[in-house]
Formats: structure tokens, C-alpha cells, sequence
């Protein structure tokens, strides 16, 4: 008797304690991150705070990025292409709604696509697009995009979250209040501070685990440290503090993902410019960069050394880092034969971002211990943009490239590293016209190889992708192939 | 009475009319274009040209400037290039945050400074005197931003009472939202009160030496009675044109103190519309609190009139 009595309370217990436990499955998250989105279209900005927010979460396109970086099916289920390459046929998943209950079929399609590329688009990446001749909607489910000329990228180009799929019924109030197709629903921004989204019951596909997300916008990396130590927020993208990583890894509460990105850091160099129109120059810049001094002493160890514009974690990239080898000595050499035994000054621009200015100060160190002495100018984004980017003075500046897969941009005379290599812009045409996989490589490689051996830039390393967060979170990308926080598959353990 | 506030009613006026164009021209000779920084390094220029021609970017400064004015005349502040709202919504949602912070910050700075400082000021030379003085010189050397992550570090991590940050928004609640501003307002209000303590101090020791404070003493009146009934109210004047002040700065200055607790309020905004080069937005929020500036010190001077009567005869 006693003992059954004894049975009937642990039962008791242990029913109260798994009520207990099921009460404390958290559904809803709060994720930190830098800076906040000017506004919430996908396709019309270039802010990667937009995309942090919308992308896989809100807004879906026809493929997609999976966290590895390979393209999967999005909204098109499946594709064809015709064996010129000219002509690719999208068929649609069925049953798509978008949040405001209207379904999304063949001319959702055609009316994102013609609104990217049309002439009054306001795409940051019109570029993607420029290979489409037409959009022709066959039926309700089947989509047909022409291209002028064959292009191998396409399907890499639709996963952009700048190609995201749009409705027409809800184009105009896109930026405030968007409206996809994605597993998460826009529900409410107070700007300045953060946006919330909820789960979408009616997605097409695997629902997501999570009830209700929070995007907060924490812009001051002491701040943002303080809110993870404080557990204000569940997790922080983009982390911007990297020197506090370590007290986060040694501390159980927490987690730290350390993933790739698309960034290639780079120290751009102005190729038109004197004395750095000389390729001697150019490469004895190259031996005189520690690649590992900068990334320990900007980065805190977080990055990957890069030999040439492409990211480590591609299948096709070759490893040039051997071509720059730190070598002070070489480096000298190559100056007094290019006519600088002395050395020169340059400029060095620095954009705001922690691997600019700490990266710059180390570079500069570096540069002058074989004489060449440069003068740090610190700019904000807006200055940059219009003194470096647009105008083109400058001798040197570093930034982080994040566009996936932009090698195509040492094929732009007018960019502003101002390479003109005619046999460079050969080697991109034949990349567009070629689908093979086998050969693109081939000619990825030789691409590679000929802007490492030009020297162009100084390749630097690849940025790494850095996220805390809250040890009982999983299903986290640590991987970055795109800027996104896909929270579909986000759960609390226990 | 009137005379003297229809004079400073119309150097109100004058000073805005000054502000706008200074305004105007500081911020347009100001390098970068908004467009270019929307859509960033891999725009075509035709797309860049577009969003200009859309944003009203490719008409000339004097346009610019006769439509923007035009427009804050008839109380419309136009709208943000970056977020694409009416910029007067994006203000007011601000103040929603900066006004009570900014007001939050001022009742305790005043309620620390008076009594410190009429402490300090009656019972001069002793150790409270000295006290106060000392903690006071500390308040005005600490950097607020640095006591600010100081109280973040002990109140927000170690003791977990306090968010490290963030607003709820006024809609979770009078009491969170007071909670949520209560360390920033801490940390503004203590350098704040600081220099108030000093000030009042002095001008009640000034005051305290006068020869009305003897004879009132000499009719009969009690310390405390002369110090509430004369010494007070004439050390006053001094003390409303540092609350001015420091209303002013309060409103506008939070920009650090903003950003190490993450509110969003007006400081935040303008920092955020600069770097973005959201020139609408920069100019109009300026333009505002250029405006509080000068509307609470013509109320600090209508204050001087109510506590000085000399004052409203003056020509």
C-alpha cells in the first residue's frame, strides 16, 4: 500500500516536472545583429541588413541558397535547359501562397523578373539579370526565361535574394510591409529598434519550428556584447566584437559559430595609379603583407588567407597564397627594380569596419618596413563610396567584398581598381557560355591564377562569419553564402 | 510684459531663419549621395540614376532648399530617402523615447543638485561641503558613456535586475518603459546634476552675501525662513538658465548614451541618417531640435521675467 502511495507521487512528480519541461520549449527567439535594414525590400536595396532579415525567412526566389552555398530548388521545383543554353523552363511548386493569401504562380514570376530588369529598376544588382531576353509565363506553373546569350550563372543569379519573387498585388507597400511566400510572416517594425516576425501557417513547405522571431538592432559592439552577456538577445549575427569571442567560448551559457562568408578582404590597389600601375610594385606589395599578422591582430585569429578573389570553401578554388609569400626582403628587391629603392608614399583609404581600420594600421606598419609609407585617411561608407569607389582617388583602400561569386568584376575597366586586362574579359565570356561544370572550373582556375599573378589586390583573407548565441539554440547556419539568418529550421533543445 | 515677449518672440524667428539655411548648406557640402549608397558597389549607374531622379536628388540646392522649407512652413517634414516614411512619423515615434528620457534625466538631475547644492551652499566649509564638492568634481570628469557600461556590467550582467538595453515601447507598459530608461537616464542625470549642485552653490553663496540677506536676518527671520523667502528664489536665475540648457543638451546630446543602451531615440536617428546620408531626415531633425533650443530659452527668458520683475520693465 505504502509503496504504491509512493509509485502515485513520483508519477505525480514526474508528470508535473515533463508539464514543466514542455512549458519551458521555448518557440520564440530574439537575434541581435549590427546594423538595421532601411527598408524591407529585398530587390531594391544593396543593405545586407536586408537580406538578414527577408531572406528564406519572408522571401523565397526560384532556387536558393543552401547553407553549404549550393543552389537549391526554391519555388521551382525543377528545370530544363535547352541544349543551346539559351532557353531554361521553370516548372513551379504548387499550392504557393503568398502572406496575403493570394497564390503565386507563372506571372509572380514574370512581373519580379521584369521589374529587376526593367528600365526604371531600382535592383542593386540589375546585373544579374542582363543575360534575359524575355519572360514568358506558359502556363499558371510553367515559366520560360530566354537569355541572349548563354549564361552559366543563371540559376546561381535567381537564388540572389535581389531575384526574390514578388507580387504585383503587394508591390507598393513592399518596403515597410513585405509580403512573400516565405515560412515567416512581417509582423511589425518599430524602427530604430527592432522588427518581429511570426511563423506562417499556411507555408508550402516544412513549417518552421519557431513561433515568433525577433530582429534587434544593436549597432555598438560593446552594446551588442553586453546584451548576449545579459541574454537580451538569443543570438548575434555578424558579431562585431571578434576580441570577446573567447570569454563567450569559455562561458556554458553560450555557443560560438565561426563559418565562412563570401567576403574576400582585400588591401584594392588603384592600377592606373603611379607607381602602382607597375606590376612589379603591385607584387613587391604583396611580399610585404603578413597575411596571418593581420588577420591575429585585426581579426583575433577569426579569417582565411586568400591568394586571389575567390572564397576557400568554393570546390573551384585554387589555392594561390604561395604566389604572396611574406617576404621583406623580396619585396625590397622588386621595388629598387621597378626604380623605388627608396620607396614612395601612397594613400591608404579605410571604410568604417573594424578589419578596415585595424587591418590598415597594421598594413601601414608592414609597407613601411620595406619603405613604402602610406597616408591613412579614415572615411565613413557615404565618403567612400564617392571618394574611392566613384572618383578613384585613392591608392589604396581595404575592403571586404561579400557579393557571392564576384569575380566577374575584374572584367570592368571602369571599376575602381581600374584593371583592364583584355585577356581577363576574355576568360569571363567564355565562363558565361560554358554550363559544364567541369570546364567552368577550368576556367575559374585560369581566372584565379591570372589576377593573383597580376597582382591586382592585395589579397588578404576571407572574413570569417561570427555568431553567439544561446547554447540551447540549434539548427543555426554558421556558414554565411549568402547574408541571411534562415531561422526555418531554428529550435530550442530540451 | 508683452513688449519684452513679442521681441524675443521675433529673435525666435529670426534665429530658425538663420538656422535652416546654415543647416542646409552644412549638410548638403557634406560629401556622398544617398543613391550611390543604397544600392552599393555593384549598382549599374543607370540604377543609381533612376533612384536620384526619384528622390528628387537631381534638383538643384536652391530648389532643394526652397522645397524643403516650404514644406516644414505647412508642417511637413517630407519624407526619409533611406526608410521611405514621413519623416515627421519617424521623429515622433523618436520622441516617444528622447522626450521622456531627456525629461527622466532632468527631474532626477534637479532633485539630486538642489538639495546637494542648498546643502553645500549653507553649511559651507564643512565636511558635507566638502563631500559634496568632491563627488560632484568626480561627476563632471567620469564620462557618462563609461559610467553608462559600468552600471551596464554591474546591474545588467552581474546582477541581471536590468536589460542591458532596448525599449519595450510605452505600450508594454508605464512601469517597463520606466525601467528601460531608468540606467540611461542614471547616467545622464548624474553629470548633469553635478555641475547643477556646483552651480547652485555658488549662486546661493553669492546671494547668502548679500546686504538684503543681513537686514532680513537683522529683522528677526530665521536662517531658514530668509533662505527659502529671499536667498532661493533670487539664486534662481542662474540655476533656470543651466536647466535650459541642459534640457536642450539632454534632448539632442543622448547620441552615445543611445547607442551604448540601444534605444531608439532621436540621437540614434540622426546618426544612423548621417552615415546614410539621409540628408531629409539629418536636416529635419536638426532643424527640430535647433527649434526646442530656442523655444526653451525663450521660455527660460518668460521664467526670468516671472522671477525677476526688473526684467519685464527692461526696454
Amino acid at each position: 500500500m505504502r509503496r504504491s502511495w509512493r509509485k502515485m507521487v513520483s508519477a505525480a512528480a514526474a508528470l508535473v516536472l515533463a508539464a514543466g519541461a514542455a512549458q519551458a520549449q521555448r518557440t520564440d527567439i530574439t537575434v541581435g545583429m549590427q546594423l538595421e535594414p532601411p527598408h524591407l525590400d529585398p530587390t531594391s536595396a544593396a543593405a545586407g541588413a536586408i537580406d538578414q532579415v527577408t531572406y528564406a525567412n519572408i522571401f523565397e526566389g526560384l532556387t536558393r541558397f543552401a547553407s553549404d552555398g549550393s543552389i537549391v530548388p526554391g519555388l521551382a521545383e525543377s528545370w530544363e535547359i535547352s541544349d543551346d543554353g539559351l532557353v531554361y523552363t521553370f516548372r513551379l511548386r504548387e499550392g504557393v501562397k503568398f502572406h496575403d493569401g493570394t497564390t503565386m504562380d507563372a506571372e509572380d514570376v514574370k512581373f519580379s523578373l521584369d521589374r529587376a530588369r526593367g528600365e526604371e529598376s531600382q535592383n542593386a544588382q540589375k546585373a544579374l539579370f542582363s543575360a534575359i531576353s524575355e519572360v514568358n509565363v506558359i502556363d499558371p506553373l510553367t515559366v520560360e526565361i530566354r537569355l541572349s546569350q548563354p549564361n552559366g550563372n543563371l540559376l546561381f543569379n535567381l537564388a540572389w535574394g535581389d531575384a526574390v519573387i514578388v507580387a504585383p498585388e503587394s508591390i507598393d507597400d513592399i518596403k515597410t510591409n513585405p509580403v512573400g511566400t516565405g515560412p515567416f510572416r512581417f509582423s511589425n517594425w518599430v524602427q530604430g529598434d527592432r522588427i518581429e516576425i511570426v511563423k506562417n501557417p499556411d507555408y508550402w513547405g516544412t513549417p518552421a519550428r519557431l513561433d515568433k522571431a525577433t530582429f534587434k538592432f544593436i549597432s555598438d559592439p560593446t552594446a551588442a556584447f553586453a546584451a548576449v552577456m545579459a541574454e537580451d538577445v538569443d543570438v548575434f549575427t555578424g558579431f562585431p566584437a571578434p576580441e570577446n569571442l573567447a570569454q563567450f567560448e569559455a562561458d556554458p551559457r553560450f555557443q560560438v559559430l565561426v563559418g565562412s562568408t563570401e567576403g574576400e578582404t582585400i588591401l584594392s590597389t588603384n592600377n592606373k595609379m603611379p607607381p602602382l600601375d607597375d606590376v612589379r610594385v603591385r607584387k613587391a606589395i604583396a611580399h610585404a603583407i603578413d597575411r596571418q599578422a593581420i588577420i591575429d591582430g585585426a581579426m583575433f585569429g577569426y579569417g582565411t588567407p586568400i591568394g586571389t578573389h575567390f572564397a576557400p570553401h568554393n570546390p573551384a578554388y585554387v589555392d594561390l597564397t604561395g604566389l604572396s609569400q611574406y617576404d621583406p626582403e623580396l619585396s625590397k628587391k622588386l621595388l629598387a627594380e621597378a626604380g623605388y629603392p627608396d620607396g614612395f608614399t601612397t594613400t591608404l583609404k579605410l571604410p568604417p569596419p573594424s578589419y578596415a581600420r585595424r587591418g590598415g594600421e597594421i598594413i601601414a606598419a608592414q609597407l613601411a618596413a620595406v619603405g613604402i609609407k602610406v597616408e591613412i585617411t579614415n572615411l565613413e561608407w557615404a565618403q567612400w563610396l564617392e571618394e574611392v569607389f566613384r572618383g578613384k582617388d585613392y591608392g589604396l583602400t581595404i575592403v571586404s567584398h561579400t557579393e557571392p561569386f564576384d569575380i566577374g568584376i575584374y572584367a570592368r575597366p571602369d571599376y575602381y581598381f581600374q584593371y583592364d586586362n583584355p585577356a581577363f574579359q576574355g576568360l569571363m565570356e567564355e565562363l558565361n557560355a560554358t554550363t559544364d561544370p567541369t570546364k567552368r572550373a577550368a576556367i575559374l582556375g585560369a581566372a584565379q591564377a591570372m589576377i593573383a599573378k597580376d597582382y591586382v589586390n592585395g589579397y588578404l583573407f576571407q572574413l570569417a562569419a561570427l555568431t553567439v548565441a544561446n547554447a540551447k539554440v540549434a539548427g543555426l547556419w554558421a556558414n554565411a553564402p549568402t547574408q541571411a539568418t534562415d531561422l526555418t529550421a531554428v529550435y530550442w533543445k530540451e | 510684459m508683452l513688449r519684452y515677449a513679442l521681441k524675443r518672440l521675433l529673435s525666435l524667428a529670426i534665429s530658425l531663419a538663420v538656422a535652416s539655411v546654415v543647416i542646409f548648406v552644412a549638410i548638403e557640402v557634406v560629401p556622398g549621395d544617398p543613391a550611390s549608397y543604397m544600392l552599393g558597389i555593384n549598382a549599374r549607374p543607370d540604377t543609381v540614376a533612376a533612384l536620384r531622379e526619384e528622390l528628387g536628388l537631381n534638383m538643384s540646392p536652391p530648389e532643394r532648399y526652397i522645397a524643403w522649407v516650404g514644406g516644414l512652413l505647412q508642417g511637413d517634414f517630407g519624407t526619409s530617402y533611406t526608410y521611405r516614411t514621413p519623416v515627421a512619423e519617424m521623429i515622433s515615434e523618436r520622441l516617444w523615447v528622447s522626450l521622456p528620457l531627456a525629461l527622466f534625466a532632468l527631474a532626477l538631475s534637479t532633485l539630486i543638485a538642489f538639495p546637494a547644492g542648498i546643502i553645500a551652499a549653507t553649511r559651507r566649509g564643512s565636511k558635507w561641503d566638502l563631500g559634496i564638492m568632491g563627488v560632484t568634481q568626480l561627476g563632471i570628469a567620469v564620462p557618462n558613456f563609461w559610467f553608462a557600461m559600468l552600471m551596464v556590467l554591474v546591474f545588467a550582467i552581474n546582477l541581471r535586475w536590468f536589460s542591458a538595453g532596448g525599449f519595450p515601447g510605452w505600450e508594454a507598459g508605464l512601469l517597463p518603459g520606466l525601467k528601460a530608461l531608468l540606467l540611461p537616464a542614471v547616467s545622464l542625470a548624474l553629470p548633469q546634476a553635478s555641475i547643477l549642485a556646483r552651480v547652485m552653490r555658488s549662486a546661493l553663496l553669492d546671494t547668502l552675501d548679500e546686504d538684503f540677506i543681513r537686514t532680513a536676518r537683522a529683522k528677526g527671520l530665521t536662517r531658514r525662513q530668509v533662505l527659502r523667502r529671499h536667498a532661493l528664489r533670487n539664486a534662481l536665475i542662474p540655476v533656470l538658465t543651466i536647466i535650459g540648457l541642459q534640457f536642450s543638451f539632454l534632448l539632442a546630446g543622448a547620441i552615445i548614451i543611445e547607442n551604448v543602451f540601444f534605444l531608439p531615440g532621436l540621437g540614434r536617428l540622426v546618426f544612423q541618417s548621417i552615415s546614410a546620408r539621409d540628408l531629409i531626415v539629418v536636416e529635419s531633425v536638426v532643424m527640430l531640435l535647433v527649434f526646442a533650443v530656442v523655444v526653451v530659452n525663450f521660455a527660460v527668458d518668460l521664467a526670468y521675467a516671472a522671477v525677476d520683475p526688473r526684467l519685464r520693465r527692461r526696454r
